[in-house]
């Protein structure tokens, strides 16, 4: 069972304290969007070994969703941070770069590659 | 015979005897004894039979790997199936039962399947029941039930309690042996907060039975003084009798701690659960002896070395006067030292090593024990009980040199480190070849949350079979480091005796032909022998885990804890690989069965679940009410008066609210405050209609979609000032379309100005409804409610009888309606003033099922009835409430895909029957043809159905293809008999459809 750090309460609570809502970074389409674009906003994730970026929601605690960078293999939790962004900040890029060099995820990458 | 010993017996108190059953007979057995250690001193052997061959069988361990000895224990409340005799404490009174026989344990018909062995190879019920097909159904699926299972299910409610704990450590340790104590010992001493489980009763394991010395004196009187010196410390807690069943993500593990299991008439729960999070594990769990594989190593008496030394130093009993000791390594010696130091005879020990064993060879020489090495046993003698052994040389193929007479076969295959709780969560192993082992690889731990390791290993479950205490030591320091502290422990001295290599034996003798091998068990419970495993191979099952799940082997309730080891190394003798690349199976927790007690603890019966009440919640109870669940909440069916069915009882209330006038407690609705500058805005992406625009002291009927563009809720929206809306949404819907809100708030639209706030729990609300509603409103008196001053569709505050009010004119039956929200506190004293005040007027309280009934005759669809997570607005024509002047809204383009768009999709229709019968629910209408699967073509589905009180008839909701442009078509409704209903396609609006009885 992970245990995760809320980053907007401060509180490290076991996953069954809160609730995983699936790939983060996901840009809605609109009214405009083409049926193909629709389809990759409503239907299209990714599932990888390795750095993955979710949605997790402090559900039995603040309320507030956030952010978490792990490693869906080794269940490293490289941080979490706020959900209130588009893509990842910068101290999580810099820790992925440290510790899996190369590492890539959707339109992100590493700055070694 | 098996027999209890004059003298010996260091975990039994003869002073205390003990009366037990077994399958009705009276015995007796000491304080201390396990069920198998007292059944053993009372003769009997015989505990079992096999799964799939009905073979007899008998006890072969000590501990929580035993495959055999399976009981059934207690009565009623207290009955548990599968309970393993070695792990079962005695106590005065336990009653056992054998399983898996009929007639009776001593005769078994099912046994006859040992003589149809020949036909009941690996993948037998793979091969045999493919054909003919039909006999699957009638013959083959009967005979399967009636003799698949082990023990019987429970049929009484568990009488017993039990409990979950939370604990918080640094290090917890996992096996109350030596290695254990010592790495306790390094980590509490180095400051740390320490927890130490041991699964048995006991502390020290198998060091006192082995007579390991320690700093120069006995084992047990280091562990004596461990223990206490542990139980004196402040930031360490010990718990005996507590497994650590399961190692799960970032230092979560399970542990079964068996409270009352040996005086089951003690208070408080019987089983706890402890919910552990540490920093750091170690494992150290010892190691399981393996079995050898030769004929007939299944016949009752045959046993494990460290069993049989196990029973006669821990439980002074004797398994039989005649042993011989059948092995492949030194520890087998122990037993036959221990064996014949307790007076009992040991005719000869079979080695299998050509070498032979080190100093305890010639410790067991000295006592005139003949020892024979290179040589194996070509088969046991015996049925029910072993009389004797054919011996011959493991190089051969088993011709036989010899014959022993004995009545017990002690053999050791070597020990297998117990790595299942370093593996549980991906700590990887590797082989040995010097030791013959898979043992945990240290540099491939699992890692935790830093993506350090979390788990070690220390002791025999690090592959340390000696100098256990040294390795405890080093892997403490290695904890102790990672938790940031620091020692300079030193390992207390070990007097071990050199021990000379094992040599690995799969199969004895070596060249074992087919007879033998079919007579040669790896797993006891489920039936396995060397040449099923064999015959997998040969037919292309090369992996692991499909060998395993062709051939059963290690899929019984003991997981192949004896097995496993022996079943792979056979695997990959038969494939010419090496063992490391056959690899094991996955190790899954929980390492023994836990009880389902454990599992669920405290969450049982009231307390399995919170209950909502409403403020009204009380009188309800004490005025009929007929519950049913509504999401977390319970609301009144009906209020059931005298002895009126619940049937009745809807018709009435159903034509007092509209003749008369009905009160609906309607405080569950979910009501959420929204505010703030971009409130409307928001509301707008919210709900398929236009919020924004709603004036304020005005009401909007509103439906809300998914983005994928199903119809999730809907409600009624009251705006309450320029920048605040109240939403309704459906009773169990309140939670889930708050946390829905927040969501969108706080990952897409963070820069809006709203706040929401669910304020259910806040209101109580009452529904007036009929047309003598707002008679009794005027009488209360207060505000003014004529439909000039609060007209259809408004709301307004103000008094009424004293209370202060929100009313909102809302109806959802179709009647003059009002719906009064007042503080939750007031609740109850309004719903009183409302219903005596009401009494002249012919007041009624309704319940759910009017309220549904009466939505239905007007039409108007409920969630989750004409809703199913695959509905759209469109489909329900509610064209009407989706703007077409928005831009968007959540769920907008999703609508307008292709499949979404379909004219051919299924659309809301009003059903009739032609009988005025009331049409099943969920019956689908078929239509012309079949489809791929022979079945006729379905072409609609019965969505809400009701006898309408009001109408005299049934009435119906459903989805039809094309519906809404074959009004007057007669639909065929099958139902599950056979027979069909016919119901026409009307509108959906079956009363009052101008609206002009509640707009009044």
């Amino acid at each position: 069972m992970l245990i995760l750090t809320c980053p907007n309460c401060g509180e490290t609570k076991d996953e069954s304290e809160l609730h995983a809502h699936g790939e983060a970074h996901i840009t809605r389409a609109g009214p405009e969007a083409t049926d193909e674009e629709m389809e990759t906003y409503l239907f299209e994730r990714v599932n990888p070994k390795g750095v993955h970026f979710e949605r997790w929601h402090c559900s039995y605690g603040c309320g507030k969703w956030f952010h978490a960078a792990r490693c869906t293999n080794t269940l490293e939790v490289f941080g979490t941070y706020s959900a209130q962004t588009t893509e990842p900040p910068k101290e999580i890029i810099d820790i992925l770069d440290k510790k899996r060099p190369g590492w890539s995820w959707r339109k992100f990458g590493g700055t070694a590659q | 015979m098996s027999t209890r010993l004059s003298q010996g017996g260091r975990l039994i108190d003869r002073s205390a005897q003990q009366g037990f059953s077994f399958n009705g007979k009276r015995l007796k057995g000491y304080a201390g004894d396990t069920l198998a250690s007292a059944l053993l001193a009372n003769d009997q052997m015989l505990m079992g039979r096999s799964f799939k061959y009905h073979r007899p069988r008998g006890v072969i361990a000590s501990g929580a790997e035993e495959p055999n000895a399976l009981m059934n224990l207690g009565a009623e409340g207290k009955f548990e199936p599968n309970a393993r005799a070695t792990t079962t404490p005695l106590f005065d009174g336990l009653e056992a039962a054998s399983q898996n026989h009929f007639p009776s344990l001593e005769f078994d018909v099912g046994a006859l399947n040992t003589h149809l062995s020949r036909f009941l190879p690996a993948g037998f019920y793979y091969k045999m029941f493919i054909h003919p097909r039909p006999f699957w159904k009638h013959i083959y699926e009967p005979f399967i039930r009636q003799s698949a299972g082990l023990g019987k299910a429970p049929k009484a409610r568990d009488v017993d309690t039990y409990e979950h704990f939370y604990a918080f450590c640094d290090v917890l340790i996992i096996g109350g042996g030596i290695a254990g104590l010592q790495a306790a010992k390094v980590a509490a001493d180095a400051g740390l907060e320490v927890m130490l489980v041991e699964q048995d009763p006991h502390w020290g394991g198998r060091a006192p039975v082995d007579g390991t010395g320690i700093d120069g004196k006995p084992a047990q009187d280091w562990i004596d003084t461990t223990v206490a010196a542990l139980g004196d410390m402040p930031n360490v807690t010990l718990r005996a009798r507590c497994m650590g069943a399961g190692v799960y993500d970032h230092g979560y593990v399970l542990c079964y701690e068996r409270l009352t299991d040996h005086a089951p008439k003690a208070a408080g729960p019987r089983h706890r659960l402890w919910r552990v999070r540490a920093k750091q594990v170690v494992t150290a769990t010892g190691a399981i002896e393996r079995p050898l594989s030769f004929a007939g190593n299944d016949i009752p008496g045959v046993m494990l070395a460290g069993a049989v030394r196990d029973y006669v130093v821990n439980y002074g009993v004797s398994i039989g006067d005649r042993t011989v000791v059948v092995t492949n390594n030194d520890d087998a010696y122990r037993t036959a030292i221990a064996l014949k130091e307790a007076g009992l005879e040991v005719p000869a020990i079979i080695d299998a090593r050509t070498g032979g064993a080190g100093a305890l060879g010639d410790q067991a020489k000295a006592l005139g024990i003949r020892v024979e090495t290179g040589k194996a046993i070509a088969k046991v003698k015996g049925g029910k009980r072993v009389t004797g052994v054919g011996i011959c040389a493991q190089a051969g193929e088993g011709s036989i040199l010899e014959e022993i007479a004995c009545d017990c076969v002690t053999m050791s295959g070597g020990w297998s480190p117990v790595v299942h709780l370093w593996s549980h969560c991906g700590g990887k192993l590797i082989w040995d070849d010097a030791l013959a082992m898979f043992r945990p690889d240290g540099d491939r731990a699992p890692t935790s949350h830093d993506g350090n390791p979390f788990v070690i290993t220390a002791g025999a479950a690090n592959g340390a079979l000696s100098d256990v205490l040294a390795d405890a030591t080093a892997q403490a320091a290695e904890v102790v480091s990672r938790c940031g502290g620091k020692t300079d422990a030193a390992a207390p001295t070990e007097a071990n005796t050199a021990e000379n290599a094992i040599e690995p034996i799969w199969l004895m003798p070596q060249g074992a032909a087919h007879k033998l091998r079919s007579k040669s068990w790896l797993d006891f419970q489920n039936d396995v022998k060397v040449s099923d495993v064999q015959l997998a191979a040969q037919e292309g099952f090369e992996s692991v885990e499909h060998a395993k799940r062709y051939t059963t082997l290690g899929m019984a309730t003991d997981q192949g804890k004896t097995s496993n080891i022996n079943g792979l190394a056979i695997l990959s003798k038969e494939l010419g690989v090496d063992i490391p690349q056959v690899g094991t199976t996955t190790f899954r927790p929980p390492y023994t069965p836990i009880s389902m007690g454990a599992i669920a603890g405290e969450a049982r019966h009231e307390i399995f679940q919170p209950l909502r009440k409403t403020p009204m919640h009380d009188w309800h109870d004490a005025n009929g009410a007929h519950w049913e669940p509504v999401g977390h909440w319970r609301r009144p069916y009906c209020f059931l008066r005298g002895d009126e069915t619940p049937e009745k009882a809807v018709h009435r209330e159903v034509l007092n609210t509209r003749e008369k006038l009905g009160l609906l407690d309607a405080s569950t609705l979910g009501k959420i405050i929204v505010k703030g500058p971009d409130a409307g805005k928001f509301l707008d992406m919210m709900y398929t209609n236009m919020m924004s625009n709603l004036k304020p002291g005005r009401c909007r009927y509103g439906l809300m979609c998914s983005e994928n563009g199903f119809l999730s809720d809907d409600g009624v929206v009251a705006r309450i000032s320029d920048d605040t809306w109240l939403c309704h949404t459906t009773s169990g819907g309140a939670d889930r379309i708050h946390a829905h809100m927040e969501e969108w708030l706080q990952t897409e639209w963070w820069d809006w100005k709203v706040y929401t706030a669910n304020v259910t729990e806040q209101y109580a609300q009452v529904a007036v409804v009929g047309p003598n509603a707002r008679k009794v409103l005027e009488k209360l008196g207060g505000m003014d409610v004529s439909a000039d001053a609060l007209s259809f569709m408004g709301w307004a505050d103000g008094t009424i009888g004293g209370f202060d009010v929100r009313v909102y004119r809302i109806s959802f039956s179709g009647e003059l309606s009002y719906e009064i929200a007042v503080p939750a506190n007031q609740g109850r004293a309004f719903w009183d003033a409302l219903l005596e005040a009401g009494e002249e007027f012919g007041v009624m309280p309704y319940g759910t099922e009017a309220l549904h009934i009466m939505r239905a005759e007007k039409g108007f669809i409920m969630i989750g009835d004409e809703t199913d997570g695959t509905v759209i607005p469109q489909d329900l024509n509610l064209h009407w409430a989706i703007s077409k002047k928005k831009d968007d809204f959540l769920g907008k383009r999703a609508q307008m895909r292709s499949h979404m768009a379909d004219p051919n999709r299924w659309k809301l229709v009003g059903l009739e029957t032609t009988d005025g019968s009331v049409l099943p629910d969920g019956a689908y209408a078929v239509g012309e043809g079949t489809n791929a699967n022979g079945q006729r073509n379905m072409i609609g589905r019965v969505t809400s159905t009701y006898h309408s009180p009001t109408l005299g008839k049934g009435i119906a909701m459903g989805l039809v293809h094309h519906g809404p442009d074959r009004m007057g078509e007669v639909l065929d409704f099958p139902r599950v008999d056979g027979t069909v209903v016919k119901a026409k396609i009307v509108d959906p609006v079956f009363y009052d459809k101008e609206g002009a009885k509640q707009n009044v």
